[in-house]
């Protein structure tokens, strides 16, 4: 767009270019002009007066479930993006688990105009690896990314066999984007609903163990390994899953993996009293595993913090606990949810948290944007660490508000979501 | 949500949670409803006037003819729905079934489901009172009380004893609820089953595990024979039906080996020549036939205490008295 927007006074961090310190961030039509102390507005320009509070490059969630097409009753594009928006992420990732899956360049297409339709955060969309998620025949790959996707994945539906991941692996590469996998041994898993463990064992609920998930985060760096492509696992939950990838990374193996709010803070006895909002896959699993989790956020082998936004309608949540789908909302609690839980508990410092949140996620999936350097697209986060809330679904923007976080209160949130140099959120002053 | 005098609060959604007073009330208050059952006529009015539904998902018969025998010989109205042949194969969603029922006012709601929690999830959704008679591998409170009364009819006691459940205890809501109340009432105890079938995490409920039947028979007064799902092949839990009987089988020449007088329930229905062999079901160590019976009058005291029945009154009540 045209114009030009100046946030003034500031703290401005940017783990792109190692900046924290007060700065302005001027961005001219659309675009990130510059970086500086005092800089003159040019004119005509509007101004944010930053003074206090925090300036980031527009934040990035590489994983949410937006569910159109077919799941228009539990989200929309349209609704994502503007609850993306107001969790301060100015860009997310589309999952192509929708009906029909996003396997072809015209559904990639599709979810493209429906996102830029919208007019709060950009979407991206992620293709299918399969032919309709069904672990048969290699999807469209090539075209799809012709069509603007930024990778593929079967989240979902977890590709099942190792051959044909490997020849996604394989085939990936030429286009330079990452497979994304859902790491999890359908087998193992069997009809398991919520983690292994004698929380699963007292409620009668059947387990899914670690091994479900530990077998195939191993599997895809052994692909990775023996392919040399990029693999990116999603939502890692368990230790052994964490130790694994550090030790791929230190080896060489070209893997980013994510870690979730929800994987970070709760534990399975959290289900405790059959709450199917915290029903989720991978579940949440123990607490020896939850520390394993954030250690492996700390240290950088979970390079990327995403929500694994899975919106579904109260009536579908309204069921017993077998019978009721996996997934949570998060795209509007994730970054309160941080910066009170892992920030504020000294986990790590703001700086590494929006490194998590920003270039982690760009880099892994090659996307523009996660940086406030010049010539970059006009995405900024501006955030109030300080701001005092209280997580209330009955505000969501998001259609569903499945959540196991509702009434919780939280330190720090979002104040201005900025897209190409627009505005397209603001708190409430 | 306490029922004003109800002992057992507003429901009845498992053992879990229960206090060891709370579970004695039931065994003592089954005792005076034993009689009614051998009577000529077999009826007393202690519910004349409540209202009660048997809504079961899942198939049943014994359960299902025991709770229902138990609020007839109560006195109260009882509508039986089974999941074929009711809107619930059209579809309707559990909550549904049940507000619409709770809009034809009913006290209670009698409800066996496949899926874990279910009980509770109703229970916290509709003001009456809620009985679990299964739900998924969860619970079935009543299954596991008159269990307990059985081996006090016997024993005389529960607090001491060493009682084994045998068999498929991953699947099995009366290993639960028979786990939660006797723990609570101080006896020990087993489980004893190829891993395949034990739970992760079992023996941090405070539960010995064997892996032999031979050895649980060796330790226990008590075995609770629990029966096997025929499926139970095709999730690759077993090689065969036969290999189990062989490994894990109750027979006579294994108890047999038992160092002490062993008592051999069992919830029903038995597959005879699986888990259990005839001549130990029809044998002298059998209490099924007495579990069952006990079944109707342990429902009969959970029923009237749920009503607001106090557990010193039952005896007047059955003759006639207003409660």
């Amino acid at each position: 767009m045209s114009g030009a927007l100046l946030i003034r006074g500031g703290r401005v961090i940017d783990p792109s270019q190692s900046i924290d310190a007060v700065r302005d961030v001027l961005v001219v039509d659309g675009v990130l002009a510059e970086v500086a102390e005092g800089i003159d507005p040019p004119e005509g320009a509007r101004e944010i007066d930053a003074a206090g509070l925090v300036v980031t490059p527009g934040l990035i969630d590489v994983h949410v479930h937006l569910r159109e097409p077919g799941g228009e009753h539990k989200e929309t594009i349209a609704t994502g993006a503007r609850a993306a928006a107001a969790g301060g992420f100015t860009a997310v990732c589309a999952m192509p688990n929708t009906d029909p899956v996003v396997d072809d360049p015209a559904g990639v297409g599709f979810v493209l105009a429906q996102g830029v339709a919208a007019g709060a955060a950009r979407v991206y969309p992620v293709g299918a690896i399969s032919v309709g998620q069904e672990g048969k025949r290699l999807a469209a790959i090539g075209e799809m990314v012709g069509a603007g996707a930024v990778g593929i994945t079967d989240d979902g539906n977890p590709v099942m066999d190792s051959g044909l991941m490997r020849r996604a692996m394989e085939y990936a590469q030429a286009f330079d984007i990452p497979v994304a996998d859902h790491p999890e041994d359908l087998g193992l898993s069997g009809v398991g609903v919520m983690n292994e463990g004698l929380v699963a064992t007292r409620l009668g609920l059947h387990g899914k163990p670690n091994a479900s998930e530990d077998v195939h985060i191993v599997r895809d760096l052994m692909l990775a390994d023996l392919t040399g492509g990029r693999i990116h696992l999603q939502h890692v939950s368990t230790a052994y899953g964490v130790e694994a990838i550090r030790l791929a990374k230190s080896r060489g193996v070209r893997v980013t993996a994510e870690a979730t709010p929800h994987h970070l803070i709760l534990t399975d006895e959290r289900v405790e009293g059959f709450d199917t909002d915290a029903k989720m896959n991978p579940p949440l699993r123990s607490s020896a595993d939850r520390e394993a989790v954030r250690e492996g956020l700390a240290d950088g082998t979970l390079d990327v913090f995403a929500t694994d936004h899975a919106p579904h309608h109260y009536d579908e949540k309204e069921q017993a606990f077998a019978d009721a789908p996996n997934g949570i909302v998060g795209l509007e609690t994730a970054l309160g949810l941080a910066l009170t839980h892992v920030v504020g508990e000294g986990l790590i410092d703001l700086s590494t948290l929006i490194h998590r949140m920003t270039v982690g996620p760009a880099d892994a999936f090659g996307l523009p944007g996660g940086t406030l350097a010049p010539g970059s697209p006009g995405d900024v986060t501006i955030l109030d660490p300080n701001e005092a809330w209280t997580v209330d679904r009955g505000v969501f923007l998001s259609k569903s508000h499945n959540t196991p976080f509702h009434g919780r209160e939280l330190k720090g949130r979002a104040v201005f979501t900025i897209v190409g140099g627009r505005v397209v959120w603001q708190a409430d002053a | 949500m306490s029922e004003p005098g109800s002992s057992l609060g507003k429901d009845l959604v498992g053992l879990e949670g229960l206090t060891s007073d709370q579970i004695l009330t039931v065994l003592n208050t089954a005792e005076p409803f034993k009689e009614i059952s051998e009577r000529r006529i077999k009826k007393v009015p202690v519910l004349r006037g409540k209202t009660i539904v048997n809504l079961f998902f899942e198939a049943s018969t014994r359960t299902r003819v025991s709770f229902e025998f138990a609020e007839k010989r109560l006195s109260a109205d009882t509508v039986n729905i089974s999941s074929s042949g009711s809107s619930i194969v059209k579809g309707e969603t559990l909550v549904d079934t049940a507000r619409n029922l709770e809009a034809m006012r009913i006290d209670m709601v009698v409800m066996r489901h496949g899926s874990s929690g279910a009980a509770k999830f109703l229970a916290e959704r509709i003001p009456s009172s809620v009985i679990n008679a299964g739900d998924g591998s969860h619970e079935h409170p009543t299954q596991a009380l008159l269990d307990m009364l059985t081996i006090r009819d016997h024993h005389k006691k529960i607090e001491g004893l060493k009682i084994c459940l045998v068999g498929d205890i991953l699947h099995s809501r009366v290993a639960r609820s028979n786990i939660f109340g006797l723990l609570t009432l101080g006896a020990e105890v087993a489980v004893c089953g190829p891993k395949t079938l034990l739970p992760l995490g079992i023996a941090e409920l405070g539960v010995t595990v064997f892996s032999r039947i031979e050895e649980a028979i060796q330790w226990a007064d008590v075995l609770n024979v629990l029966r096997l799902q025929l499926e139970r092949m095709e999730g690759g839990f077993l090689p065969s039906l036969r290999e189990y009987n062989q490994v894990w089988g109750v027979s006579r020449t294994r108890i047999e080996q038992a160092p002490k007088d062993l008592l051999i329930l069992h919830p029903g229905p038995m597959n005879r020549g699986v888990e259990i062999d005839s001549d130990v079901a029809d044998g002298p160590h059998a209490m099924i036939l007495q579990q069952v019976t006990n079944g109707v009058a342990v429902r009969m005291a959970v029923l009237y205490l749920l009503t607001g029945g106090a557990p010193d009154t039952a005896e007047a009540a059955k003759e006639g008295a207003e409660v």
